[in-house]
């Protein structure tokens, strides 16, 4: 594969960026006095600033690659992340639930946990997420380093270390603050730094209505692309909502409509924004209750403008595929490198054999789906006069039609970007993977700190010991992250993995919350045990369910294949959804059964009936959450209209 | 915090803005440099671009800091 060469300029702004966020570490340091200052910044960032670090922390890596790559693979119906997957819970967040979160001074989720239910809940919620955060950090780190492996030819292992030495550095310096600083900065370079490629791909395909012209093409036979062995109505590819209606069978992304509202517009997306500390954490640092309740709402403008950045151009890229101009094709899965040497010596010995025989063997030995026109070219060429080795490992992975869907944002960078504006974009993407990491590392600090380390293994101590601790397991959540990099390198579509461990972890956790917030009766056995049978909920319904297209293992079905979905998504929505209504049921059942041990003065500032309302009539109208969430959600409305 | 965040992202940008100007302008006759980018010379445009984003940043910083200055002493940098 062709790398890209970086030029002078490129570095240049790659180093600026680099130099501005360490700055910003070392000038941050001299605020860090207390372990408040480190793990919450001192509760003093302006909303605005909050607001974008909020959304920011949610844009990492995975979530560019992972967006474009479900963009080429589902078209606008992706949107559905944002649409339906993301901004109602935040406008939920933001005029329900962030009061408790920053009235009862809960330094973090799992605290408030404790403070509404007791240590159990709050151990097993600190656990699993800590967990989760090195895994989601390790994840997204891997897939930027192959990323930056297979397209600018930089050594994988480099990469890793050196951005995450970068992270290490900035966090271990300003804490939270750090983090939320860079995570305003990415924010921006995200928006500059690809809004040109998105303008470029788009004047290049003649605009948006010849744009759907084509995918309205491609939806009808996706499989000359090789994006999905079944065809579809022309607007599969175009339209929000209609593929949906048809049913799981009639939108590529295999889902059916309940599937998508319910388990991922409800549980797993209130699940996600809601609880997810990660996010939280952002809205926790602000300046004062109104500035953290503004926060998810601030956030929400940007979240619900993204799918023009993030999810168009992998339609751009289908599009551009399909009327192959200039050459362009959507990235091809990559050979093993192990693989050659028997593909090279399948093409030697194919000249033998009958056609067909030579296709399939040649097939078997690189592991991937083959063109057959190609391979016969190459084995007739080699043939007749043998081939230099680097020839043949050219044409045979040129010869792969499988597609490398996290590939498709760089293609298109590689493909439209001159030196200049090039260094742009590819430092917007180590900019989304470091702070992505920043912001796995900062919560994970907080939590094992507050929630593991001073509640069960060293309390009382003085406050200069838990920010002396806050920094050390800065290191080894760094370090973890590297660990789980090397780890994970499983999955086509970034997005899905991601998805499988909300389903086991966030979403019976949304189910807790809600009774808790809202219903004072919740008893802490209820919370725990509720929790715990969500979890093994999913669990047990990952071992028993599959993807069509899967083998039983990894994907699910381990334990027996009680029932086949037609897609993985469609299997972890409604695993998700399973897994919420068992923690829902479990936790009111077990509640009623069982005896409160907090009284009602024990839950004011936690449960919603206790609490004394906030008066938001003292601000401006337009500064009330409640507005500002009517107003948004009403804005979701009109884009899902306009993209129906 | 003491810092105050639009002091860093103003600067950057107008930082890499300015850099994408003079690399533009000195690459403006280098056609096949702009093949790529449908012929047009987006590094000098979007350089524009990024050098205002950074200057509005800039403005705020310093009309707040003028206005106000920061609680607690500290002086942004």
């Amino acid at each position: 594969m062709q790398v890209i060469e970086l030029g002078v300029v490129d570095y240049s702004i790659l180093l600026a960026y680099t130099a501005f966020v360490i700055g910003i570490g070392f000038a941050l340091r001299r605020y860090m006095k207390t372990s408040s200052d480190f793990f919450l910044s001192g509760r003093s960032i302006p909303a605005w600033v909050t607001g974008l670090a909020f959304i920011s922390a949610n844009l990492g890596a995975l979530e560019l690659v992972g967006m474009a790559a479900s963009g080429a693979k589902y078209g606008i119906a992706t949107s559905h992340f944002y649409w339906v997957g993301a901004i109602p819970a935040m406008v939920f967040l933001a005029v329900f639930m962030m009061p408790f979160y920053y009235g009862s001074k809960a330094r973090s989720v799992p605290e408030y946990l404790k403070l509404r239910f007791d240590e159990r809940t709050r151990c097993l919620n600190s656990i699993t997420f800590a967990v989760m955060t090195v895994f989601a950090s390790g994840i997204s780190m891997n897939a930027l380093a192959k990323l930056l492996n297979q397209l600018l030819g930089w050594n994988y292992n480099l990469s890793l270390w050196i951005c995450s030495a970068v992270v290490l550095l900035y966090v271990f310096k300003g804490g939270l603050t750090s983090a939320i600083y860079t995570e305003v900065l990415q924010f921006f370079m995200i928006v500059l730094g690809f809004t040109p490629v998105v303008y470029l791909g788009l004047k290049d395909v003649g605009g948006w209505d010849a744009m759907t012209k084509t995918l309205a093409q491609v939806a009808q036979e996706p499989g000359t692309l090789e994006l999905s062995d079944k065809t579809f109505a022309p607007e599969a590819w175009s339209s929000a909502w209609q593929p949906l209606l048809g049913g799981p069978s009639a939108n590529p992304m295999g889902v059916d409509i309940f599937a998508m509202v319910f388990g991922l517009g409800f549980v797993l997306s209130f699940g996600y924004w809601c609880t997810n500390f990660l996010v939280v954490q952002r809205a926790m640092a602000a300046r004062n209750m109104s500035a953290a309740r503004r926060t998810p709402l601030i956030a929400a403008v940007p979240k619900m403008l993204f799918p023009a950045l993030v999810i168009l151009p992998g339609m751009l890229a289908v599009t551009l595929a399909w009327t192959a101009k200039d050459g362009y094709r959507l990235p091809p899965r990559l050979i093993a490198s192990s693989a050659y040497a028997p593909a090279i010596k399948a093409v030697a010995d194919g000249a033998a054999q009958a056609p067909d025989a030579a296709f399939e063997n040649v097939g078997k030995a690189v592991g991937l789906k083959l063109s057959k026109d190609k391979v016969a070219a190459l084995i007739a060429e080699h043939a007749a006069g043998a081939l230099a080795d680097t020839t043949l490992r050219d044409r045979l992975q040129d010869a792969v039609v499988e597609n490398d869907y996290d590939g498709v944002i760089l293609s298109l960078v590689k493909k439209y970007c001159p030196p200049g504006l090039l260094g742009l974009a590819l430092t917007a993407l180590l900019a989304s993977f470091m702070s992505g990491m920043a912001g796995n590392v900062t919560a994970f600090n907080t939590v094992w700190t507050y929630d593991l380390y001073q509640a069960y293994i060293a309390p009382h101590k003085s406050d200069a010991h838990y920010m002396w601790m806050g920094r050390v397991i800065t290191v080894v959540g760094v370090l973890l992250s590297i660990a789980c990099a090397y780890f994970a390198s499983n999955y086509n579509n970034a997005m899905d993995i991601v998805q499988l461990v909300f389903g086991f972890v966030n979403a019976p956790l949304f189910a807790t919350f809600l009774l808790g917030m809202f219903w004072a009766r919740t008893t802490a056995h209820g919370a725990f045990y509720g929790l715990l049978g969500g979890t093994l909920t999913s669990a047990l319904f990952h071992a028993l369910t599959l993807a069509a297209g899967n083998a039983p293992g990894l994907k699910g079905g381990y334990a027996g294949v009680v029932w086949t979905f037609p897609s993985e998504m469609a299997q972890n929505f409604w695993l998700a959804s399973f897994a919420f209504t068992a923690c829902l049921l479990l936790t009111l059942g077990i509640s009623l059964a069982t005896r409160r041990t907090k009284s009602d003065a024990d839950l004011k500032g936690l449960v919603y009936s206790l609490t004394p309302r906030i008066k938001d009539e003292e601000q401006a109208w337009y500064l009330r959450p409640a507005v500002l969430g009517v107003i948004l959600l009403a804005g979701c409305v009109i884009l899902n209209y306009i993209f129906w | 915090m003491g810092l105050d965040i639009r002091w860093p992202i103003g600067i950057m940008f107008a930082l890499i803005g300015a850099l994408l100007v003079v690399y533009g302008a000195a690459t403006n006759s280098d056609a096949e440099l702009y093949a790529r980018s449908l012929g047009m010379n987006i590094n000098l445009r979007w350089g524009v671009v990024l050098l205002g984003f950074g200057a509005v940043m800039l403005a705020h910083a310093w009309k707040a800091q003028r206005t106000s200055p920061p609680a607690g002493g500290g002086s942004p940098k």
